[in-house]
């Protein structure tokens, strides 16, 4: 099995919000929540670089191990999910998250959140696959169909690379290597204890 | 001229021809000639200038403008590391301390001259709905609460996580909502037993005699004595700052960015687990510690003896605002 990755080469990233588009339309992501998101680092000078970011699906994720109730899973292909029929919204798993990946779909309400919704790396949730029951919760399950997620698919200027770690890691450095400059794996060391070593 | 020409263009043509193989040595150059990176921010320069990395988002989440916090291990390792031994050390270190005190020196028990017949009010109406109004609160808060930290370690394998799941789903609706009338409670207790609590001089000497525990000796107390006034300002103090860091928790990310959010969780778990190991000797010895004692807060009504005994200023106090002693009544002895 693979273990899967996202890896954003900010080098490409034009920060066009593609894939915060394409993520939102292929899951009916509810409004208010963003599973995926473009930061703009250094806006407006001439630094400035915007990297794509969503659950990075880390190992030993932190979210998994802070949760009261144990709601979080990692599938064969290391992609870290989560059963809405067992959160409880107590929000501890967006305090635990580096990378500010769990969305609750209730701001107020004195803190009651509702079910927490993050990225799934397009593979759904607990429910059987490519089931009615699994695209209401979760979305769609695109790896079930041999897809890998949308947004790193349908990117643009291929900035958003998503697979196994692996091979990403390798096209990433190919580049690197070819135009002779790389701003690295973001958030790989927090996420995966490791980076792409060039 | 012609000539000239001809080997101008000649060389051209070469030097065209050759370009791409020579491509690979121009990599490193853009166009321009420079390196387009040289300004770029990178990770590893950004983490050297801050603790995370935040930049500018099109969403009106403005907490989503936080790229990478890696304060989220560490929170995680307090909450998953420490915090389930402070708790387990502070509870159970204190049931232990109260077993080890009940097994060597037993029960407070009533004295032959504490009983009188005599009944006098320690605790109106009001009092006694103040106390049991906010203990019925903690006692869900303190539950609930701990369910955060180790219901899944010991709950969750017992009824499984389905059951579990739901359970601490109408805990968390039941601690985020019965803390408004905890938080009620404290201020009215703050209201009515404020002025009998301020630390005095009889307190010294209550404490330096150890309260009496030692020597089975009553040493001088107003309405309340030195143990009972530390029992009030833990609960004002613990309970105030339970409800600044509870009230932060509830409305989370209202004036707090995520590293405020998770050094509130901190204390408020911490404050928590000592709180409750503070109020598991209060109600020790308001119940099984000290024969008598639960009376004032049951029916309000304790032996005029007995409050001779352990309140002698306060029963002095009272029968000195009326000749014939307000408050106090004498009842017949129940017919068995």
């Amino acid at each position: 099995m693979a273990r899967m990755k996202f890896l954003c080469d900010s080098d490409r990233c034009i920060d066009c919000n593609a894939c915060v588009t394409a993520c939102k339309n292929e899951h009916e992501v509810p409004w208010g929540i963003n599973r995926r998101r473009v930061v703009t680092i250094n806006d407006g000078t001439p630094g400035e670089r915007s990297i794509s970011m969503a659950c990075m699906h880390c190992t030993d994720a932190p979210c998994a191990a802070v949760c009261p109730v144990d709601c979080f899973y990692t599938t064969a292909d290391a992609v870290v999910l989560h059963s809405k029929d067992l959160c409880i919204g107590c929000g501890y798993c967006f305090y635990a998250c580096p990378f500010g990946a769990p969305q609750y779909p209730r701001v107020g309400n004195f803190g009651s959140r509702g079910k927490m919704d993050k990225c799934t790396y397009c593979s759904g949730g607990p429910e059987a696959d490519l089931s009615e029951a699994e695209y209401v919760k979760y979305g769609s399950n695109r790896l079930a169909e041999g897809k890998l997620p949308l947004c790193a698919e349908m990117c643009s200027t291929k900035a958003l690379l998503a697979g196994d770690g692996d091979i990403i890691a390798r096209i990433y450095k190919e580049r690197v290597i070819k135009r002779g400059y790389g701003s690295g794996a973001w958030g790989w060391k927090t996420a995966y204890r490791e980076t792409v070593a060039i | 001229m012609k000539t000239g020409l001809t080997i101008r263009a000649l060389t051209f043509v070469a030097a065209m021809s050759l370009a791409p193989l020579s491509a690979p040595s121009f990599a490193q150059q853009s166009p321009s000639g420079k390196n387009p990176t040289a300004d770029s921010v990178n990770e590893e320069a950004l983490f050297k200038q801050n603790s995370k990395i935040t930049g500018r988002i099109s969403i009106p989440d403005t907490k989503a403008g936080t790229l990478e916090q890696p304060q989220g291990r560490e929170w995680r390792g307090f909450h998953e590391g420490w915090m389930p031994w402070i708790g387990a050390i502070a509870i159970l270190g204190m049931v232990l301390l109260l077993g080890i005190f009940y097994f060597t020196k037993g029960r407070i028990m009533l004295e032959h001259n504490e009983h009188s017949g005599r009944k006098i009010l320690r605790f109106n109406t009001f009092e006694r709905f103040t106390h049991w109004m906010t203990a019925t609160c903690f006692i869900i808060l303190a539950l609930t609460g701990l369910n955060y930290v180790f219901g899944k370690r010991l709950l969750m394998p017992l009824i499984g996580p389905d059951a579990f799941s739901a359970i601490s789903q109408w805990s968390k609706y039941a601690h985020n909502f019965l803390a408004w009338p905890f938080i009620v409670g404290i201020l009215f207790m703050m209201a009515v037993w404020l002025s009998d609590n301020v630390p005095n001089r009889i307190d010294w000497a209550w404490l330096k005699a150890g309260g009496g525990f030692f020597s089975n000796t009553h040493p001088s107390a107003g309405r309340f004595n030195a143990g009972q006034k530390i029992v009030f300002w833990i609960v004002m103090l613990g309970g105030l700052a339970m409800a600044i860091t509870g009230i932060m928790l509830v409305f989370p990310f209202a004036g707090l960015d995520i590293n405020g959010m998770q050094t509130i969780q901190g204390i408020h778990a911490v404050i928590a687990v000592l709180f409750i190991a503070a109020m598991l000797a209060h109600i020790y010895i308001g119940s099984l510690g000290m024969e008598g004692a639960y009376d004032a807060m049951g029916s309000g009504e304790v032996d005029l003896a007995w409050a001779r005994a352990h309140h002698d200023l306060w029963v002095e106090e009272q029968q000195a605002k009326t000749a014939s002693g307000p408050q106090v009544r004498s009842r017949p002895a129940p017919a068995e």
